[in-house]
């Protein structure tokens, strides 16, 4: 029997280790019995402790996260995509499981049985070694490498190595920190402790007149202080790591790296001639390699300006993703993620347009502006989640028309279905470039918002509220600009329109009831949960909306920001206003942190997880909602016939 | 087809038999334990009377695993000349694939799909062609139960005056969307994979409260 569906898993197989190496026949053989699996984002593949599978995974499409649960926390090891295979090493030591593996995103696996592909590992001596090397190259982590079965050297081809621009990383000079925490030999062990407790450090460099003496640690401490081998009145010197690794400035990361595997230390001091003999200058720690390895906005700015395929794209966004959620945990004030954020996937939009304009065999007929809409569009969107975009382009001559739109269909074709492949899943309601509906010359959208400012149904007003939040993506400002003034001109003192607009703001009721119960989910999937999006952040946003219309400013789509402006433009409204700029913050922060724990968009709450504080805060914001929202029926004389 | 041109229920062949008796078993309701067949017919052309199956091809899905083992490709031999038949006929003469006749193949894929749900794009078409295979041979009409995939993908769909639900969606578009690779589009095993694929993404999208059912998914 022919068998299509099976040459197909080998053609995908034959281009990773170790399948590349088995011969044509048993690629075939191999690829006859596979399953292909299909896990939704958030699935547990198998967990710590489980029984070995009869199969082992390679990883069509989607990314798969491998994680160990460490103290109650749940702790990324390694993150496998497209060819990275897992599994394996269990069944081949007839163990259970050692840690837990979870689809990242939506995953396809193929899943190969150890029964067939053992025997062609014992037969094939290259593949049998490509295993046993990939099994014992333990580094940092000893239970990624050992589970992904993966050479780091197989990865890519050789000469590819070492290229500048790539692992660039390692040989950046590592970070050193210039304030370093240091005491006399003679101090107390007690008195050193509350030293690094202020400073929030996790060592202290013991000096002599600026020379390096010795070292003590937080590790130290477990050691020799907690096990009762020595009183806190003991000095520092009886317990200290003497002499001090010293290296002189301009280290390398990998340099560094590699000392302190070498020595097993976490610490490594600079001195003036990098030894102990001269003054310190700085110390560097392990763990501010790893801060700047991946939280690092610039280093990820220029991968991103640099990338070269949708790929690597895709891995820098997993990247950013991580960048979040140190911000979060660090606690930095939200319009500051939000910008960054804001700035790293206007980056990745972009990159991905100007790559697509070059796979096109012609460059653009004309000018055109690629506008992003909703969250992105209001420099909201931390987590991923839909992409609603859209397409003005200048006005051409009308024979050209259909044409020029043909040019930018194709290019939008192209960028939608690549932003999905990076993780922006299409909309649902089909708001897309690439959507003949949205993919518009600069007189056809005014034709199109003078109908929907004209004659405002619901449908009507959601399109308005969707397309009055854009962000220009790229291309010719100028377009977007008058787009923008042609708004205001038709909306200007056009009552209608706003009492249509003001209702809608006001759809979604106050999000508290009236014994000051939050308003849950009555049913669907979502029953009893609460919705922070339809209920707290569309309302504000709606708001803010609405309100910046109609004092005509132009270039302003952040809820927040909105908000700020308004205060300003409003003196007698501006606690009001200052507080729902400060609302929607708390809000948006809630719904990321929610999200990135859930992986999912944040938008459905558990009230039963919330600690007090955090619900009264959650009030606290809906108070401003419904005060605004008071203030619009006024201003625009809303009848609430909606 | 006329009735009495069909063979008396005790006239009928023993694979018939055979494959009729396998419906007296219930079919389970959790969507795990159910044996899917996704299937596509390779026709001359798009007259269910007229045109005639070039190929068959399916993959077998259970537990939400595509079985690649658990596949069926066949050709089929054609007694007429029709000019759609060329570049089939192309393939099976330089791959040297084996053929069998019409009734050989359905007799094969009868004893392949046993009570299994079938699923197919636009299932309609490639049921209806097969019945008409059937019919030829004096057999009933198949007896499983069918979903299509253009209807289940409608149900992933949001609920919106935007959109146009009644669209019917090409087999293309929704390997867009779910970004499915679109190699051997047009080979009946190639298109069968890609729906197969397309259908496990599907039940992903319509499972958000883990509660899908067989029952429910016959209703979307």
């Amino acid at each position: 029997m022919k068998n299509t569906i099976a040459s197909r898993i080998a053609d995908f197989l034959k281009n990773y280790p170790p399948f590349n190496l088995l011969k044509k026949e048993d690629l075939l053989m191999i690829s006859q019995q596979v399953k292909v699996k299909y896990l939704e984002k958030g699935k547990l593949l198998f967990a710590e402790g489980d029984i070995g599978h009869k199969r082992f995974y390679v990883v069509n499409k989607g990314a798969i996260s491998l994680e160990r649960d460490n103290e109650g926390k749940r702790e990324t090891i390694d993150k496998c995509d497209e060819g990275d295979i897992f599994g394996l090493r269990p069944l081949f030591a007839k163990e259970n499981y050692l840690i837990n593996a979870i689809a990242e995103e939506e995953t396809i696996l193929y899943a190969i049985p150890i029964k067939k592909f053992k025997p062609l590992t014992e037969e094939n001596k290259e593949v049998g070694n490509f295993l046993i090397q990939s099994f014992a190259s333990n580094t940092r982590n000893p239970y990624a490498e050992a589970h992904k079965g993966k050479l780091i050297s197989d990865k890519e081809p050789v000469e590819n190595q070492y290229k500048p621009n790539n692992n660039l990383f390692e040989l950046q000079p590592a970070p050193v920190t210039r304030k370093v925490v240091m005491t006399s030999p003679e101090t107390t062990i007690k008195k050193a402790a509350q030293l690094m407790s202020k400073k929030k450090v996790g060592s202290v460099l013991v000096v002599e007149e600026n020379i390096p003496k010795g070292i003590v640690t937080d590790e130290d401490f477990r050691d020799m202080v907690a096990t009762g081998a020595f009183g806190i009145d003991t000095p520092v010197s009886r317990i200290m790591a003497s002499p001090v690794i010293c290296y002189p400035q301009g280290l390398t990361i990998a340099q560094a790296q590699l000392t302190m595997m070498k020595h097993h230390i976490n610490h490594i001091c600079i001195t003036e001639d990098g030894t102990p003999n001269t003054k310190v200058v700085g110390i560097l720690s392990e763990h501010d390699i790893m801060v700047s390895e991946g939280h690092n906005p610039s280093v990820l700015m220029k991968a991103i300006q640099r990338s070269s395929s949708t790929n690597e794209l895709k891995k820098i966004r997993h990247k950013i993703t991580l960048l979040l959620r140190g911000f979060l945990a660090a606690n930095i004030p939200l319009n500051h993620i939000s910008k960054i954020i804001f700035e790293l996937n206007d980056a990745t939009i972009k990159r991905i347009i100007e790559r697509c304009i070059k796979k096109l065999p012609t460059p653009p007929p004309c000018d055109f502006t690629w506008i992003s809409l909703g969250s992105q569009g209001r420099k909201e969107q931390l987590l991923q989640t839909d992409q609603d975009n859209a397409l003005i382009f200048e006005d051409v001559p009308q024979e050209k028309l259909e044409e020029t739109r043909a040019y930018f269909l194709e290019l939008s074709r192209k960028v939608n279905k690549r932003l999905n492949i990076i993780g922006y899943e299409f909309c649902t309601a089909e708001m897309m470039a690439k959507n003949p509906k949205y993919c518009l010359s600069l007189s056809e959208w005014k034709d199109q918002f003078t109908n929907w400012i004209i004659d405002p149904g619901n449908d009507e007003i959601l399109l308005c509220s969707i397309f009055f939040d854009f962000d220009i993506s790229y291309g010719n400002v100028y377009l977007s600009n008058a787009l923008a003034d042609h708004i205001f001109s038709l909306t200007k003192d056009n009552r209608k329109f706003y009492a249509v607009m003001g209702a809608t703001t006001l759809r979604n009721p106050s999000p508290l009831g009236f014994f000051r119960q939050f308003l849950l989910e009555e049913d669907g999937e979502n029953k009893d949960f609460f919705d922070i999006k339809k209920r707290g952040i569309t309302p504000l946003t709606d708001a803010g909306r609405l309100l910046i219309l109609y004092h005509q400013v132009k270039n302003i789509s952040n809820t927040a920001e909105r908000f700020e402006k308004l205060a300003q433009l409003e003196p007698n409204n501006k606690e009001l206003f200052l507080a729902c700029a400060y609302a929607s913050k708390v809000l948006l922060k809630f719904r990321t942190q929610h999200g990135l724990e859930n992986r999912n968009s944040g938008r459905f709450i558990d009230l039963e997880n919330l600690s007090k504080e955090e619900k009264i805060k959650l009030k606290r914001c809906f108070k401003s909602i419904r005060q605004v929202q008071e203030l619009i029926k006024y201003r625009f004389e809303v009848t609430p016939y909606i | 087809m006329l009735d009495f041109l069909k063979k008396k229920p005790d006239n009928l062949p023993d694979f018939w038999k055979d494959y009729e008796a396998k419906f007296q078993e219930k079919l389970p309701e959790e969507i795990s334990e159910t044996r899917f067949v996704v299937f596509d017919t390779e026709t001359t052309g798009f007259d269910i009377k007229k045109d005639r199956m070039l190929s068959i091809g399916a993959v077998g899905i259970e537990n939400k695993s595509i079985n690649i083992a658990d596949g069926f490709e066949e050709y089929i031999l054609q007694e007429t000349f029709n000019p759609k038949t060329v570049k089939i006929h192309g393939i099976i003469q330089n791959e040297r694939i084996k053929t069998l006749s019409e009734e050989e193949a359905v007799k094969a894929f009868l004893k392949y799909i046993g009570n299994s749900v079938l699923v197919a794009h636009h299932a309609g078409f490639d049921v209806g062609v097969v019945n008409e295979a059937l019919s030829r041979m004096g057999l009933p009409r198949l007896k499983n139960k069918v979903l299509d995939t253009v209807n289940l993908y409608r149900g992933t769909r949001i609920i919106s005056n935007l959109i146009n639900r009644e669209k019917s969606y090409s087999l293309d578009e929704i390997a867009e969307t779910y970004n499915i690779d679109t190699k051997d589009r047009h080979t009946a095993a190639g298109d069968a994979f890609i729906t197969a694929l397309a259908f496990l993404t599907i039940l992903g999208k319509l499972n958000t409260d883990r509660k899908l059912n067989l029952k429910k998914l016959f209703r979307i």
